[in-house]
């Protein structure tokens, strides 16, 4: 049967405009002027903020000084960090914690599956300067509920945001959001047909097979979905900040800090700032169409 | 090839007993239907057997082993399920493989096993495609290959036709009783359609709420129900069940709307324990076991003609008995010409008496 569409394409075009103005004005005019605000040393204070000069690519350049990049403070460094950060709390900790409680808990109900499906969904959902707040006290040197659980058992004290940072983050973020891939998984998990496990149990597979053989290949295109999602979001976070400033000695700068203190601190330099909001971009682009062919190839 | 035996086995899902203290012991070798309505706990003693489910009371053993708590990977079975359970991201060969290859099989004699279990099965062809690929029947193939591709030492079938559209289930069916004659394998089979269960079982194992209702062998339980259920569960169309109360002194039986009448002399000389004058019972008649007269007879059931179904080889009678409709099948393909009044004659050999508990007075 063929389709006939109810209305014509220009009536269609009627009905996105309000969204394509609302685009326009607050994601397509925003990224323009940040482009060309990339191309100036505009600052905020001084000769430079009402007539910043034309500086071509120098903020590039700046950015990509590999004589200096790596060191801390530094958008090598703090691209470094990102990394760091993104691997662990993204990959490791929110897709692979999600989908380990997830898969825990497949068809299984009752007060254990409850209360951690509540925890984690709880630390999702509560407002990041509290949850922020609420770890700074856990994690404490002197007064934090973790350093009295350890120091109770004779395990030290660690001093975690000052000698642990980085670590300390990632561990922040997993716990932090974890709930949204362990919902993904669980709802993808419940439309796996019971029979399939069923048989490869008949069959004879251990835990690790049906995993390997039946539950990852069925939800390798969740798992996908998840992980660029999740890469993308925590490649921008900035919550850490909240925990750790981007300290100490800026071991912690990830490159959304970075961009903060360059734009909004200091000097307040808008043009190199915008630089490295280019640059950021065009990461996400590329991850975004990486994401985008993966979906498509799978659907071919 | 093994055994199975169930003793005394219970599983209980909450307050429901699904499965009501079951004994049963299977042969080697045997085909085991167990049949009965959703709900019945036919598919539950599946799944026990399988490990799918945990018994909560009894014992079941497998060969000379105690599996009762075994996990389904020790118990060395093979299933079958009603939706295939094919899986989607692996061809037809690897699916069927799949059993050797978590056994550690390698990869070339893997290969070679498949490839010649599916040319037995007539999917030689097929074995590089996907599942989604393949028709039903096909897919219907695929999971018995699956199922037969490792010597498994009983086999367990659940609803495994009832995807299947009419006519393929009919080959199907076929199919699968002549793999069972050429394996030999120990299997039980669970089935709602007691045509399924009387074609393809050495015995049926009729269920009702988590109790077994009868054992036998498909012509042993169609021909001596052992209660009111199996009699009307079993054959198509179902056992004419007529209620009503027995009047002893007059050799006689009134149905339940008090006008009709029946002279039962002769049944219930037969009976080895006869009813009580005044008792309840139930009177059962095969539609195939009813000859239609057009004038009075004794022992014959007065009643009114209702329709006359034509089904092809046969003809279908309904007659109206006081508030009952009575089928009558006859084995011709034209349909009589009846009048309006119409007596209705069982093979008294055929007539079952069963009392008000269901169970048959013998």
């Amino acid at each position: 049967m063929e389709r006939k569409a109810i209305f014509s394409a220009k009536v269609g075009l009627l009905f996105l405009a309000p969204a394509l103005v609302f685009v326009a004005i607050f994601l397509l005019y925003p990224f323009v002027r940040v482009f060309m605000l990339s191309f100036t040393n505009q600052t905020l204070l001084g000769t430079t903020a009402p007539n910043p000069d034309w500086v071509g690519l120098d903020n590039y350049q700046r950015l990509f000084d590999f004589d200096r990049w790596m060191r801390l403070g530094e958008f090598g460094s703090a691209l470094k960090i990102t990394a760091q950060f993104v691997a662990g709390s993204a990959l490791i900790g929110q897709v692979g914690l999600g989908l380990l409680i997830a898969w825990a808990f497949y068809r299984k109900k009752g007060v254990l599956r409850e209360t951690v499906y509540t925890l984690v969904i709880l630390a999702w959902i509560i407002p990041e300067t509290v949850v922020a707040f609420t770890w700074v006290a856990f994690l404490d040197w002197e007064f934090g509920t973790l350093n009295a659980i350890l120091g109770t058992l004779g395990l030290g004290r660690p001093d975690w945001l000052f000698k642990h940072p980085l670590e300390s983050i990632i561990l922040f973020n997993s716990w932090r959001g974890a709930a949204f891939s362990m919902l993904l998984f669980s709802s993808a998990l419940e439309t796996i047909p019971p029979s399939y496990i069923e048989t490869a149990e008949v069959a004879g597979a251990n835990a690790w097979q049906k995993f390997r053989d039946i539950f990852f290949p069925l939800l390798r295109g969740h798992i996908l979905t998840d992980l660029i999602l999740i890469t993308l979001w925590t490649f921008n976070v900035f919550t850490p900040y909240l925990l750790t400033g981007g300290g100490p000695i800026k071991k912690t700068e990830l490159v959304s800090i970075y961009t903060y203190r360059t734009a909004f601190q200091g000097q307040h330099e808008f043009g190199k700032g915008g630089a490295i909001a280019v640059v950021m971009m065009l990461i996400n682009f590329s991850l975004a169409i990486v994401y985008l062919s993966m979906i498509r190839r799978r659907k071919a | 090839m093994s055994q199975i035996t169930l003793d005394n086995v219970v599983k209980r899902f909450g307050s429901v007993v699904a499965v009501d203290h079951v004994s049963l012991t299977i042969a080697e070798g045997e085909f085991v239907a167990l049949l009965g309505p959703s709900g019945c706990g036919k598919t539950t003693t599946l799944r026990l057997i399988a490990g799918l489910e945990i018994a909560d009371e009894g014992r079941i053993t497998i060969g000379d082993r105690d599996v009762t708590y075994l996990a389904p990977a020790a118990r060395d079975v093979a299933m079958v399920f009603q939706d295939y359970a094919l899986y989607p991201h692996m061809t037809i060969l690897d699916n069927i493989g799949y059993p050797l290859k978590v056994r550690g099989v390698s990869t070339p004699e893997r290969t070679a096993r498949v490839t010649e279990v599916a040319r037995e099965l007539q999917i030689g062809d097929l074995l590089a495609r996907r599942p989604s690929q393949l028709s039903g029947g096909q897919q219907q193939r695929a999971s018995v290959a699956r199922a037969v591709v490792h010597q498994a030492v009983a086999f367990l079938f659940d609803e495994p036709l009832s995807n299947l559209d009419a006519q393929l289930r009919l080959e199907a069916r076929a199919f699968l009783k002549h793999l069972q004659n050429e394996l030999g394998a120990t299997s039980v089979y669970v089935t709602h359609d007691q045509a399924e269960a009387m074609a393809l079982a050495d015995r049926i194992v009729v269920m009702r709420l988590g109790k077994i209702m009868q054992v036998g062998a498909p012509l042993e339980v169609y021909r001596n129900p052992a209660n009111t259920f199996v009699a009307s569960f079993i054959g198509s169309p179902p056992m004419n069940l007529l209620s009503g109360k027995v009047l002893l002194g007059q050799g006689q039986f009134v149905l339940d709307d008090g006008e009709t009448v029946i002279d039962m002399g002769q049944v219930y000389q037969r009976l080895e324990r006869p009813p009580q004058d005044g008792q309840a019972i139930t009177l059962g008649i095969r539609p195939e076991h009813i000859t239609i007269h057009t004038e009075p007879r004794p022992f014959a059931i007065p009643g009114a003609l209702y329709v006359v179904q034509p089904m092809g080889g046969e003809t279908l009678v309904n007659v109206r008995v006081g508030s009952k409709l009575v089928t009558v099948r006859l084995f011709q393909d034209e349909p009589p010409a009846l009048p309006e009044k119409v007596w209705l004659e069982p093979a008294l050999e055929w007539s079952f008496v069963y009392g008000a508990d269901g169970a048959r007075l013998q």
